[in-house]
């Protein structure tokens, strides 16, 4: 149980890794997971350019590119944005709270497996030739009618990802509560912890309607339900309802991570304390309630009425105020501040012009009458890719080059870094900007080609050309991120220099237990307070050297998620074939059984005996 | 190993644990006899109105049969899942947010977008 490196064979490493329920193991799984998804979202966001680059292209048929528009949406939501996200704060979160691990190790590896093997059953699909084709959305209407079994996929495989989504949101709020170490008050916690707490609140709440929503959905398409069948008593408009009461909360867990991330970075590169700390986590916990009460704007032209188009118009524009304290609070810590612009810096910078004029499209779709003008039209795409890309996706790469020394223990090229950032970064305007006006001009969304003398042909023309920019960016980061792991360039503690909290305080990558000793938390940006006062290791220890208390790791998860896929599949194919029952039945006992031997066998982890920590101590000394 | 500490409790506070020990069984057999009081009436309440006994209208039926429902969920959360002890802030906090959040999306629909 030594941390030091000893030679395994590959079949060590791999059960290491499958079994692993360390959360710094985990955050990088979900970081490789996360990535996949990403570049296979990206690949099929190409074609999509590709295809509307001229007009009347004949590519991909209008059938394909309904299922590369509706897998693109979904992959980039579910499986590339919050896994990644998941991955952050797997890895960092419990480091900055001065924990040895999150509350729940076990169903930590559970939530990495349910998302993998979701994400995995949702791409199946397109060996099947039959992916989701119902837009990312999957409006009811269109949904139950869509032949096939595309939506199937889509049902099933997200109620998979979307159950790790939900376990993951809960161990963190359980990690936040009851793990941060003595000292470490609520007003202490570093940003990225904050809007972690927040994000993983609104999962809890959240989830459940999108899991009603899609069991509703599986059940109408697969057994026979009428839930949104109007024929037949249902209502087709309330799927709409349930998924927006998830889905407008699930932009907002995607984006207050990010803002997380900023923060952190704006702070430590303008190398000061975070300008209006308080109203920060004020403002967060406000844009996190607000979120649950504005999903109606998404349906302004359904017909709910003047009243509640009215209504959630106010609620939206609301949301607008917070969020601007954050934006003039981001502004107000490099004010002032000795700025260094290293490569998560310039993302950061990028970022507020970025997200200002996503956040101003926004209100202005928040007013109802003009977005009858907007619905449904590239006006609506300009807009969240500008939020979620300009805010999201910024925020992820600029924490990949912040934190990859913590996860890997070495660098990213700052050159490459930055050639990557203003690839990306051009790229991003170049695609997004010019679509505003192609809404303007009244081209619609989710159209598979356009005819000729629309006066779109130019702006579509521009508009894929920025995408393949954004496409050299990341080719550029994978191959940094190739070329530095070969390298191998040891670094410190703290390879930035101007570290604040407890996570720039350890090695990179951190030992597998995190903190020899707990540490004391004296206030907020504990490290940088202990490095003014003199204390160069930036930790006070709280407690003596003493045994540590680990948890053994598991495949149990692996086995009890794999029930679920195979059940999956089991369900869907319940009706034409004889074997899709006994699947069913047989998945769902599978995973039955793996639940029982967790219950019953007892597992109570296993201790570092102090020797061992003393001797990781001394090493440590040896190589400063 | 981590080392097994043995604590010996004085006399006094093996007294005062015995008392708080006796004074919450106390309390929890009080609140089961409220609450299978709470669902007896309710059943009678039914009946009485299966029966159409005079004044048993579904007005009066349900109201106080919902009302009775509130109270055990109180009582239920607040005693025998222990709500009521410290250390439960942040659990009732999230309890609270959650019930208050669905009662907001229920107020919408039966306000604003069906009944408006």
């Amino acid at each position: 149980m030594s941390s030091v490196a000893q030679k395994k064979g590959f079949g060590s490493w791999l059960w290491d890794w499958l079994t692993t329920v360390d959360h710094k193991k985990i955050g990088i799984l979900y970081l490789l997971g996360g990535g996949f998804f990403f570049v296979l979202g990206g690949i099929e966001a190409m074609i999509i350019r590709i295809q509307l680059a001229v007009p009347n292209s004949d590519l991909i048929s209008a059938g394909l590119f309904n299922q590369i528009i509706t897998m693109h949406g979904t992959t980039m939501i579910f499986l590339a944005a919050m896994p990644i996200l998941f991955g952050f704060m797997n890895a960092i979160m419990p480091l900055q709270i001065g924990a040895r691990d999150v509350a729940f190790p076990f169903l930590n590896s559970l939530g990495l497996w349910m998302f993998i093997f979701g994400g995995l059953f949702l791409n199946i699909s397109w060996f099947m030739g039959q992916a989701p084709d119902a837009g990312w959305t999957s409006y009811a209407s269109l949904a139950i009618t869509s032949e096939g079994h595309g939506v199937d996929f889509y049902a099933i495989g997200l109620q998979i990802a979307g159950g790790g989504s939900l376990i993951a949101g809960i161990n963190f709020l359980v990690t936040i509560i009851n793990m941060r170490a003595p000292g470490m008050t609520y007003m202490r916690m570093p940003l990225f912890t904050w809007t972690t707490f927040i994000a993983s609140a609104m999962i809890l709440f959240a989830f459940p309607p999108l899991t009603i929503g899609l069991f509703f959905l599986t059940f109408d398409r697969m057994f026979g339900a009428n839930f949104f069948d109007h024929a037949m008593g249902g209502n087709t408009i309330i799927w709409e309802h349930i998924f927006w009461i998830f889905g407008h909360p699930e932009v907002y867990i995607l984006i207050l991570p990010a803002f997380g991330i900023f923060s952190e970075i704006f702070s430590i590169f303008s190398r000061k304390r975070l300008f209006g700390y308080t109203s920060m986590v004020f403002a967060t916990v406000l844009i996190g309630f607000l979120g649950f009460m504005v999903w109606a704007h998404h349906m302004f032209t359904v017909g709910l009425g003047p009243t509640a188009n009215a209504i959630f118009a106010v609620a939206t524009m609301a949301i607008a105020v917070p969020t601007g304290v954050k934006i003039f609070n981001w502004l107000l810590t490099m004010w002032g501040g000795s700025i260094k612009v290293t490569t998560p810096m310039l993302y950061a910078i990028g970022f507020i012009p970025s997200f200002v004029m996503g956040g101003v499209t926004g209100v202005m779709q928040g007013a109802a009458p003009l977005d009858y003008q907007l619905h449904d039209t590239y006006f609506i795409v300009a807009h969240f890719h500008y939020v979620i890309v300009g805010g999201t996706v910024l925020g992820i790469l600029a924490a990949t080059h912040l934190y990859w020394p913590k996860m890997f223990g070495t660098m990213l090229n700052e050159t490459l870094g930055k050639v990557t950032f203003w690839f990306f970064f051009i790229g991003f305007h170049m695609t997004f900007l010019i679509q505003h006006w192609l809404g303007f001009w009244g081209m619609p969304r989710r159209v598979f080609t356009y005819m000729d003398g629309q006066g779109w042909n130019s702006a579509n023309l521009i508009s894929s050309v920025g995408a393949v920019f954004m496409a050299i960016g990341v080719i550029v980061l994978l191959y940094n991120i190739i070329m530095t792991s070969v390298k191998n360039v040891p670094v410190a503690n703290d390879p930035w220099g101007d570290g604040r909290t407890l996570e720039w305080a350890i090695q990179s990558p951190p030992l597998y237990y995190n903190f020899t000793q707990t540490p004391l938390v004296r206030g907020l940006d504990s490290v940088w307070i202990e490095k003014q006062e003199g204390n160069e290791s930036g930790i006070t220890p709280a407690v003596p050297v003493q045994d540590i208390h680990m948890p053994h790791g598991s495949i149990i998860p692996i086995f009890m998620t794999l029930g679920m896929f195979i059940a999956g599949f089991g369900a869907m194919f319940r009706e034409e074939t004889s074997w899709g029952l006994p699947l069913l039945v047989f998945g769902l006992a599978w995973t039955f059984v793996c639940m029982a031997i967790r219950s019953l066998k007892d597992d109570l982890g296993y201790y570092v005996p102090k020797e061992e920590i003393l001797e990781d101590m001394k090493r440590e000394r040896g190589r400063k | 190993m981590a080392e097994i500490e043995i604590y010996k409790k004085s006399p006094a506070e093996f007294d005062l644990g015995q008392r708080r020990a006796r004074r919450s069984m106390r309390s929890q057999v009080i609140m089961f006899s409220l609450m299978i009081f709470l669902t007896l009436t309710s059943f009678m309440i039914v009946t009485a109105s299966n029966a159409e006994v005079i004044g048993f209208s579904k007005y009066y039926v349900i109201p106080v049969i919902m009302l009775f429902a509130a109270v055990q969920v109180g009582l239920q959360l607040y005693y025998f899942m222990h709500m009521q002890e410290k250390g439960h802030g942040i659990a009732a906090m999230f309890m609270f947010t959650g019930a208050l959040l669905a009662f907001l999306i229920v107020l919408t629909f039966v306000t604003i977008v069906w009944w408006n």
